[in-house]
């Protein structure tokens, strides 16, 4: 338990050093978008890695932070740092709503994994229709670059935030670890039957990470806000931001607490690599994904954090 | 007679037109140790699935002390202190044997550290102390059994349904285990004694353990007694043996 806050607390301060190092914006905002990337993979393998619920629509968490972020600050004129909370709070709430049609129904696996998506679409459909998220044409929060509008003039303001609340994630992945909640999470992801032989309200630690993680998602979406200014109902519910938490979380490593970090930085590298190789051709992206994820798949099914895993285990072995 | 812990009157259930389980009903002393036993197919299961709220009877109803167990969950009913284990062990298979017990412990035990020390005193208890560490994948037949039998007692119940604990052991696997479990009904110093419900196909630990035995057969209760009644008993062999057995061996016991 010291150890992980010591690596938490190590990781933070690296990164927070690092724009001392690497002033150039290119570099900020990859650092930035990685990080951002790492929130939402640590939100949906608080879910999916911790809890066995695979879902495909986490957009809809993302979208919902979003958007009560453009809505409480261009609707209703609410500052933005406390607009932050009920954006989360938000998330957390449509997290249980999901989770109670969902769970209570026993809905597993795929089934889970599509009715999230259905959920996902039906708020893109929603926000696409009403005048009060600004319809098709999306809100647009006004530019102010004051740090009392959650707004900076620089990307290291940005920086900080986001990385705060990876660390957040961090320390509730460590949490799901040590916890009896986690112990809990990780017996109904294992066997749901086995776990409420031995007393486990799987239905209740269902609901109970589904809203961490749709606060967590939600988390993601008002810092987009933030960052961009702009949100509209496909950037904010279309499947993108879904894929990219989910690969993020495969890719390093489910139920690890390093894995989605890990993870979302490797997506983040590779595609600005193909970015440089192909130009900004629509779709590379997503391609680039779905490569990558039938690789690991196929030859490191327990993502980059088990591949590291093993071979450090090999290398203690052969010495 | 001590107190009942468990009783079930007159349950009943059906899958489709299989009446799996008619019209049972049976007790479970406190302190002791009942044996459930009937061939294959018999019901058994299904029994326990019935009074600890995995299925639902549609007939009858199920005492746990003075609750009324109709319609509660099997978490809250493993709660009021009742643990099943499973005939088909379900381990948490990608976790370690220390921390499947823990999952149980968790039940009294808020705390990780509280619970992963209650884990290693159940593990060695039942034998696995050496073998905290591994994956539960990768554990024996018998040491799975030991594991589920670990973590249910893990949840420090007050009636332990054990599911052919011993099936699939050999000989001296099942000599080993015998006196563990009298010794969780006994209970050891900072470990009460626990009500043991079991289901069994191993005669010799029915005959060495048990205070009473039930038996069952296409879903009925034939026959409930002591171990030397039931062993001598013609029905029980009949529905063992096939129909007309009993006559047979009486027979052949007169030629002599
Ligand atoms: N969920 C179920 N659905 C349909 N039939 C079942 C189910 N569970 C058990 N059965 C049937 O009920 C009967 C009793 O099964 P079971 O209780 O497992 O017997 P035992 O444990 O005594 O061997 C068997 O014929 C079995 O096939
Ligand atoms: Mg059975």
């Amino acid at each position: 338990m010291t150890r992980s806050a010591i690596a938490i607390a190590l990781f933070a301060i690296v990164v927070a050093l690092a724009p001392l190092v690497v002033a150039s914006d290119a570099w900020l905002n990859f650092i930035v978008l990685a990080l951002f990337g790492a929130l939402m993979a640590q939100a949906w393998n608080v879910l999916a890695g911790f809890g066995g619920q695979f879902s495909f629509g986490h957009a809809v968490f993302f979208g919902t932070g979003a958007y009560a972020m453009a809505v409480l600050q261009v609707r209703l004129g609410v500052n933005a740092w406390a607009a932050l909370p009920v954006a989360l709070a938000a998330g957390a709430a449509i997290g249980v709503f999901i989770g109670a049609l969902t769970f209570r129904y026993g809905l597993r696996g795929s089934y889970f994994a599509l009715a999230t998506l259905a959920f996902a679409e039906i708020f893109r459909i929603l926000a696409n229709t009403f005048q009060f998220t600004g319809a098709g044409a999306g809100l647009q929060i006004p530019l102010t670059k004051s740090p009392a509008m959650l707004q900076f003039d620089a990307r290291t303001g940005y920086l900080y935030v986001v990385l705060a609340f990876v660390v957040a994630g961090l320390a509730i992945a460590t949490w799901l670890k040590h916890s009896r909640f986690g112990a809990w999470l990780q017996a109904v992801r294992d066997n749901e039957e086995a776990a409420q032989a031995l007393g486990v309200d799987a239905y209740r630690v269902k609901l109970g990470a589904i809203a961490i993680s749709g606060a967590m998602m939600a988390a993601a979406g008002a810092f987009y806000v933030q960052y961009l200014h702009y949100i509209d109902p496909g950037l904010a519910y279309g499947p993108h931001y879904s894929v990219e938490a989910l690969v993020g979380a495969l890719v390093g490593g489910m139920g690890t607490v390093w894995g989605p970090v890990v993870g979302a930085f490797a997506l983040h590298l590779l595609s600005d690599l193909t970015r440089n190789a192909f130009g900004d051709v629509p779709g590379v992206n997503l391609m680039i994904y779905g490569a990558l994820l039938v690789l690991i798949v196929m030859f490191a099914p327990r993502g980059l954090a088990g591949l590291f895993a093993a071979l450090t285990a090999k290398l203690r072995g052969s010495k | 007679m001590n107190a009942v812990l468990l009783a079930a009157s007159r349950v009943s259930k059906s899958f489709g037109g299989l009446r799996a389980v008619q019209d049972v009903s049976l007790a479970v002393e406190q302190g002791s140790i009942t044996a459930l036993i009937g061939p294959n197919g018999a019901g058994k299961t299904t029994l326990f699935a019935l009074v600890s709220g995995f299925l639902r009877p549609d007939e009858g109803e199920v005492l746990f002390g003075e609750t009324r167990l109709a319609g509660l969950a099997p978490h809250r009913i493993a709660r009021l202190g009742m643990t099943r284990t499973f005939q088909i062990v379900q381990p948490f298979a990608n976790q370690t044997v220390l921390e499947n017990i823990a999952v149980g412990a968790h039940l009294h035990h808020a705390k990780r550290g509280d619970a992963l020390e209650r884990a290693r005193a159940v593990a060695e208890r039942v034998g696995l102390a050496p073998q905290l560490d591994k994956l539960a994948a990768s554990l024996t037949i018998a040491g799975r059994k030991r594991l589920e039998l670990a973590r249910a007692l893990a949840t420090e119940p007050k009636l332990l349904l054990l599911d052919e604990v011993l099936a699939g052991l050999n000989p001296q696997e099942v000599a080993e285990m015998l006196p563990v479990i009298d010794s969780i009904r006994r209970g050891t110093r900072d470990m009460p004694g626990v009500t043991v419900f079991m289901i069994e196909h191993v005669m010799q630990a029915v005959m060495n353990l048990a205070d009473h035995v039930y038996v069952l057969a296409n879903g009925r209760l034939i026959a409930q007694g002591s171990p030397r009644d039931i062993a001598h008993d013609e029905a029980v062999i009949e529905a063992y043996l096939g129909h007309g057995t009993a006559e047979r061996l009486k027979a052949a016991g007169r030629e002599q």
